[in-house]
């Protein structure tokens, strides 16, 4: 079937089967592989991705069902050579060890950001219950946010 | 982890929904927002030939006064209901509840309607809907009809619902100023309850729903009773369990609930009694 998805501001319309899922079809179809896939059953967030500018975990999306919506991908945040301030502050902050789970990480914290402009540790602790860390750094992850979270404001 | 093939149509009203429930069958399944179904389709433990996609039906997005109840669209994602102020203001204990609801990825997908629809006993909303004594309306081939909560949920993820009807609308009393408490006991954040309780008083009464205590989502019957009976909530407590066969799986044993149960609801007893 015929599908319009528009990822990070450019629309691509792709013919897929509808049984495709979005973490699929935006990795192997459209090519943007910055969204990971980790536990692949909803649990990890490692394939966060924002739809329609709240996020989502993307491994758990039927592809047809966001026909015309609009996905933005870790891909979609950064203006050229400039980070968005949330990735910038991953960066200072070192809130990364292995990185695998930091695209859906920093996906969901924008999202979270975008909420709720004054967090707190217990909010962002609470807001990011659905990404896990295998590497466990979770100190520097949510310091980042709060300092992404002040930034971006 | 790929779901099987199936056919996909998409349902713009309720009309088209109910038409395409009508020609399909059993071997048709509804999809909102795709949380509870789409997991299950991906282990292959649910192959539904047709899909039909109801989740940008309009209509069924909403929340809205209705005299002394309040009604929510099926389709209104929980992330809309937990923070809606009418809800939180006369329906505190739904909006806890959903709140509680898996993870923020989750409830900015999943919907209140789905979630019920699915029936399963571990889910948050449920016991909820149960202690605040909502109505369920579904609609099919020959209009709309209406199911009290108590008579919803018939068996593990089975519903008083027809393979014809989609579930349209959730209506619950409004209980602003009246007390409540949610409780539920889960070894990480974001885990579905061991065992979960939502305690909702009422004029003639308290009204106890359990999560994750039987086949079914569930009413603590006999805890009801014993408050009713003028027995101590410790004692009321004690009765969690009665007549209710609670799974068994790696978070808990069956016995373990049932110990459980007793320190959950007592808690939240008394968080509603405070």
């Amino acid at each position: 079937m015929k599908v319009s998805i528009t990822v990070n501001g450019a629309t691509h319309e792709s013919d897929i089967e509808p049984r495709t899922l979005l973490v699929n079809h935006l990795r192997e179809n459209l090519g943007f592989t910055g969204t990971h896939i980790g536990c692949d059953s909803s649990s990890c967030g490692a394939c966060t991705v924002l739809l329609n500018g709240q996020s989502v975990k993307s491994c758990t999306v039927l592809t047809p069902q966001v026909d015309g919506d609009e996905i933005t991908t870790i891909e979609g945040l950064a203006k050229g050579d400039e980070l968005h301030p949330m990735q910038q502050a991953f960066h200072d902050c070192h809130a990364l060890q292995c990185g695998y789970c930091t695209p859906g990480m920093v996906m969901a914290a924008v999202s979270l950001t975008g909420q709720n402009g004054s967090l707190t540790p217990h909010d962002v602790r609470e807001g990011l219950e659905g990404n896990l860390c295998r590497c466990t750094g979770y100190q520097n992850i949510v310091k980042a946010v709060l300092a992404g979270a002040e930034a971006s404001a | 982890m790929i779901p099987a093939q199936f056919d996909y149509i998409k349902a713009n009203t309720v009309d088209e929904a109910v038409a395409a429930l009508t020609q399909h069958g059993e071997d048709a399944k509804l999809i909102a927002g795709g949380h509870s179904l789409v997991p299950l389709m991906r282990y292959r433990l649910a192959t539904p030939e047709v899909v039909i996609d109801i989740s940008k039906i309009e209509e069924l997005q909403f929340v809205r006064e209705d005299g002394d109840q309040i009604a929510i669209g099926a389709l209104t994602k929980h992330v809309d209901v937990e923070s809606n102020n009418l809800i939180k203001s006369d329906a505190p204990l739904l909006a806890k509840a959903v709140s509680m609801v898996g993870d923020p990825q989750v409830r900015h997908r999943g919907t209140i309607g789905g979630s019920i629809a699915h029936g399963d006993p571990a889910s948050d909303t449920p016991s909820a809907l149960l202690a605040m004594g909502a109505t369920i309306r579904v609609a099919g081939p020959d209009g709309s009809r209406d199911i009290a909560v108590d008579d919803f949920f018939t068996g593990f993820l089975e519903t008083a619902m027809d393979d014809n009807e989609v579930l349209t609308e959730i209506r619950v009393p409004k209980m602003a100023g009246k007390r409540w408490a949610f409780n539920k006991f889960t070894r990480r954040s974001q885990d579905w309850a061991v065992v979960g309780a939502s305690v909702q008083h009422h004029d003639d009464g308290v009204r106890v729903g359990l999560t994750n205590m039987h086949s079914t989502p569930v009413r603590a019957e006999a805890v009801e009773q014993a408050l009713a009976d003028g027995q101590s909530l410790e004692a009321a407590a004690a009765l969690a369990g009665n007549g209710l066969e609670p799974p068994a799986d790696d978070n808990g044993s069956s016995e373990y609930r049932m110990d459980l149960a007793t320190t959950i609801v007592e808690d939240a007893l008394r968080e509603a009694a405070a």
